[in-house]
């Protein structure tokens, strides 16, 4: 409790205003330790209150303040407020009327996905462009990391073009999946989503555009790891071009055949892919047959566990 | 780990020898689903399979359903054999097991359950999830590599990590014929 007091006088005191201690003391007691309020609940009506006595506007309260600027890759903790300075990587759709935009942000050490609400009323970004994100919220959902911008964040352009940085991912392993989503496609015209028999999950039942993908399950025992290829390198890889997929298609009546045979190609086997990482994928740059020699470990092995009767054998 | 929207995270295939396989029987079940929980095998060197990866020599199939197909493969590799099953809910690996001719490599992805015989005797074998032939070196690739990651489990046997307390509990492992199996599986390379 001590320590609240003593945060809500220091805030005060750089708005000017020397607000005494016993009262916030007493204000505090009589709500969290008389009336049950929990304590984050009681600072922010005590905080209200002085504000109202004063008469200082809520905004000048909570947004003066100026937050430590970091990478995109150092954000590791939830719920704190930072300043960011990044490009513009990618703007997905805003899917909810809540959100005006959401996408992708990143710098020199990696990239985050960040959203922005529609109630922030703050200026729309464009792809490409470099921005200096003030006072952003960090959030942890399922794992993994995002930025949010609100009311109190600021948006100020930059001149300079941020380079992203980009870590290349390898990963060894069986392939132990192909999943369904793999082969020929159909995306949608407007926003390049997946479609699903058909019909885009946004924009409905539309004429779509055929593409060829892979996305499967990299397996080295101990971790697993999602992968995926585009058409170029799924073309490349598998030797089948998009054209030949569809005539496969069209031939057994069935867009299935593609994945099947894809399935057959891989599922089984051992490869060594690089790539970036994004979420939870490797977009595959490139991918090879595993062909390290295995003679070093039959020897390390038989090292490790060998017994003097298992060698004379 | 890999995750999607959903929460759900797959599990690794682990990589075990078919002798080791053999003497596995301890079955838990695990998971917030209290439905569908996810069924897991303890092994004697304390892999925790919900799924595994094998890939060995296809040497025997057999359809043993009666109305509807069920198809049983015998899968060997170099510490003894595997039972595989695929029946109607595994139509892809039913149809490798159905067209397949023996003697042939194959590459399986399964769930590893435990059923009791007439007998009254426990056996393990792995329910197909996938199932596809492949050539000699991604066999030889796959036994080195079962060497090695049975060797790491055989190495941490004696810590403190749950699975490994609770496999020496439970099986009262010799470590010494685990390694025997390993360095065997190892020795039977070099011959080639």
């Amino acid at each position: 409790m001590n320590e609240i007091t003593k945060q809500i006088e220091a805030r005060f005191l750089e708005l000017g205003v020397k607000v005494e201690t016993s009262e916030i003391d007493t204000k505090l007691d009589q709500l969290i330790n008389k009336f049950k309020v929990p304590p984050e609940e009681a600072r922010r009506n005590v905080v209200n209150y002085f504000l109202k006595k004063h008469n200082i506007p809520k905004s000048d309260f909570f947004t003066a303040r100026e937050t430590a600027q970091v990478k995109a890759s150092d954000i590791k903790e939830d719920g704190k407020w930072i300043t960011l300075r990044c490009k513009v990587v990618q703007l997905w759709d805003a899917n909810h009327e809540s959100l005006s935009q959401a996408g992708l942000l990143g710098d020199e050490s990696g990239t985050i996905a960040f959203k922005k609400w529609s109630k922030a009323n703050l200026p729309q970004v464009e792809e490409g462009k470099s921005y200096l994100f003030k006072n952003v919220v960090t959030s942890l959902w399922q794992e993994r990391f995002s930025v949010s911008l609100n009311k109190t964040s600021e948006i100020i352009p930059i001149a300079e073009n941020i380079e992203v940085g980009t870590t290349i991912t390898e990963f060894s392993g069986a392939i132990v999946d192909v999943q369904s989503g793999s082969g020929l496609i159909k995306r949608c015209p407007e926003c390049n989503r997946a479609l699903i028999k058909g019909a885009c999950g946004e924009h409905g039942k539309v004429e779509g555009k055929y593409d060829l993908r892979i996305k499967a399950v990299l397996d080295d025992g101990e971790k697993v790891q999602d992968i995926l290829m585009n058409r170029e390198i799924t073309e490349a890889f598998t030797g089948i071009t998009l054209d030949k997929a569809k005539e496969m298609a069209t031939e057994a009546l069935d867009q299935g055949v593609v994945l099947d045979v894809m399935k057959n190609m891989l599922v089984g086997r051992y490869y060594v892919v690089a790539g970036k990482k994004l979420d939870r994928f490797i977009l595959v740059d490139s991918i090879k047959p595993d062909v390290k020699p295995i003679e070093e470990d039959i020897t390390r092995i038989l090292a490790a566990t060998s017994m003097p009767f298992a060698v004379e054998a | 780990m890999a995750e999607n929207g959903s929460g759900y995270v797959r599990e690794v295939a682990h990589r075990v020898f078919a002798a080791e396989l053999k003497e596995s029987n301890l079955q838990t079940k695990e998971g917030q689903d209290e439905q569908f929980p996810k069924q897991f095998l303890l092994t004697p060197t304390g892999a925790k399979c919900n799924r595994v990866f094998i890939v060995g020599t296809l040497t025997e199939t057999e359809n043993i359903g009666n109305e509807t197909d069920f198809w049983r493969g015998r899968i060997v590799d170099p510490t003894g054999a595997f039972y595989v099953t695929a029946g109607q809910y595994q139509q892809e690996a039913a149809q490798v097991l159905a067209k397949t001719a023996p003697p042939e490599f194959i590459a399986v992805v399964g769930k590893p359950t435990v059923f009791t015989t007439k007998e009254g005797n426990v056996l393990a074998s792995i329910k197909a999830e996938s199932m596809h032939v492949v050539d000699a070196a991604t066999r030889d690739r796959w036994v080195v590599e079962t060497a090695n990651l049975t060797a790491k489990r055989i190495a941490k046997l004696n810590g403190n990590e749950p699975d490994a307390v609770k496999a020496r509990e439970h099986y009262s492992t010799d470590v010494e014929q685990y390694k025997a199996m390993v360095s065997m599986a190892v020795e039977s390379m070099r011959g080639q």
